[in-house]
């Protein structure tokens, strides 16, 4: 019982971490704000998640576990709200996806980044 | 290791945010710098000071830059002048301070004056005094109430400062006109209002136990108070001021603010009638030890009260200018489109 709750502990901090470590390659790696975000909101979500899974697994009492689970809870609530507000207010004041811009934003996007360089 | 780490990203945070001129980005900085230190503070196993410094350093003190932030716009000035002198005159006290230290006993060195009497005293006989298993909050509350006492009544000094310069009368008329634009505003807010709400409760309740638990494990009145208004913030950001008005009577806070520091004192004048020193907790009651929980649990109360209240004002008297700078700013519009 032990060995397997160990086990199942150690695999669900260990998938949280490569989730955590994933977004945070994300965000360094995509194109634009909206992606970045993206990268960042989904897997942070699921990965502080999996490892509050995993210190579950390891809690040494019920307290510790429940307050585990309120953690979870709040995570789960926050973290998706946050990243729908942050694209909301992107969206508001005009920064448009790579993808949704024109050929014409794209060169004036270039002649901006020439002049400041 | 970790501590290391943690030092080397304080610096380059400190750095970026001396170099960076977007204040929106500076203020942000400011803010994971406070959680860079909390975490900090953990890993030194400082959990009451880590718990501080992230409610008051990354959490209300970021809201209460932004808040003002909206007011000043976005960018910092350009200096024409070389600040020169500033800087002969900050290198100066900097090597003086860096001279005082020399004189300090080394970092955790075992016999430094503060470890041979004080940090026993309070680590054997606390338990024993005061009766609470948190020692942080025995000698925070307790052991030197008179300098949280100071600190209460800073933070008292600070809130009647900004209602002394920032605070406006307002006009009652205006009231219609705003709340409509709110009801507008409503659909475009949506998940963010719902889940604030169903959020809310558990927040203020968690300030609650953050209040009550400060006897036995990381917590107590200024943290509480902080979290409080917090929450009370994120209503007010997210349903309009006038909203939070109706829910918040303003110059009931400011009563609060000032009972706060008021019961505080008086727990030390009550222990000066009692035949005690100035907060002296022991004769509060016949028992000594429940006098020192009685005490504690009022002056947290006193802080938390304050504390909270404080935030409040501060947040709605700054937020209260710019509501007005936008109406006069609609009215000017309105004045030079009727004009043409």
């Amino acid at each position: 019982m032990d060995i397997i709750i160990n086990i199942s502990g150690a695999l669900c901090l260990f998938i949280g971490s490569f989730l955590c470590i994933s977004g945070a390659i994300g965000i360094l790696r995509f194109p634009d704000f909206y992606t970045r975000m993206h990268a960042v909101g989904v897997t942070d979500t699921l990965g502080a998640g999996m490892i509050l899974i995993g210190l579950m697994f390891y809690s040494p009492d019920f307290l510790t576990f429940s307050k585990l689970v309120m953690i979870l809870l709040l995570t789960l609530l926050i973290g998706p709200t946050t990243s729908h507000v942050l694209a909301k207010a992107a969206m508001k004041n005009g920064l448009m996806p790579e993808l949704a811009k024109t050929d014409h934003d794209k060169n004036k996007d270039k002649e901006i980044n020439s002049s400041n360089s | 290791m970790i501590n290391i780490v943690l030092l080397t990203l304080l610096v380059v945070v400190a750095f970026a945010i001396i170099r960076m001129k977007d204040l929106f980005a500076v203020i942000m900085l400011l803010g994971i710098y406070g959680l860079l230190s909390a975490s900090f503070f953990v890993a030194m196993d400082a959990v009451d000071v880590a718990f501080t410094e992230a409610a008051v350093g990354a959490g209300i003190s970021t809201l209460l830059m932004l808040v003002v932030i909206t007011m000043t716009g976005r960018s910092e000035r350009t200096t024409r002048h070389k600040p020169l002198l500033a800087l002969l005159v900050i290198i100066f006290t900097g090597a003086l301070l860096i001279y005082g230290t020399l004189d300090m006993p080394y970092f955790s060195s075992a016999d430094a004056p503060i470890h041979s009497h004080v940090t026993p005293r309070y680590i054997n006989d606390s338990m024993e005094e005061i009766g609470i298993p948190n020692i942080v909050t025995s000698v925070l509350a307790s052991y030197r109430a008179f300098d949280t006492f100071g600190e209460v009544v800073v933070i008292f000094t600070a809130g009647i400062g900004v209602l002394a310069l920032l605070s406006v009368v307002r006009h009652p008329e205006n009231n219609n006109k705003i709340t409509t634009v709110n009801d507008a505003m409503h659909e475009q807010y949506l998940i963010i209002r719902i889940v604030t709400k169903i959020l809310l409760p558990f927040i203020l309740l968690f300030a609650l136990y953050v209040q009550f638990h400060g006897d036995f494990g990381p917590g107590g009145g200024f943290q509480a108070g902080v979290i409080f208004a917090a929450a009370i913030i994120l209503y007010a950001m997210l349903f309009g001021l006038n909203t939070a008005r109706k829910v918040i009577n303003q110059s009931f806070v400011q009563l609060i603010a000032a009972i706060g520091v008021l019961l505080y004192g008086c727990v030390g004048v009550v222990s000066l009638l009692n035949g005690g020193n100035f907060f002296d907790y022991n004769v509060l009651s016949d028992d000594p030890v429940t006098g020192q929980h009685l005490g504690i649990l009022l002056i947290e109360w006193g802080v938390g009260c304050t504390v909270a209240s404080v935030m409040i004002i501060i947040f709605f008297s700054f937020a209260g200018r710019r509501e007005i700078q936008l109406h006069n700013k609609n009215v000017s519009d309105k004045d030079q489109e009727s004009s043409l």
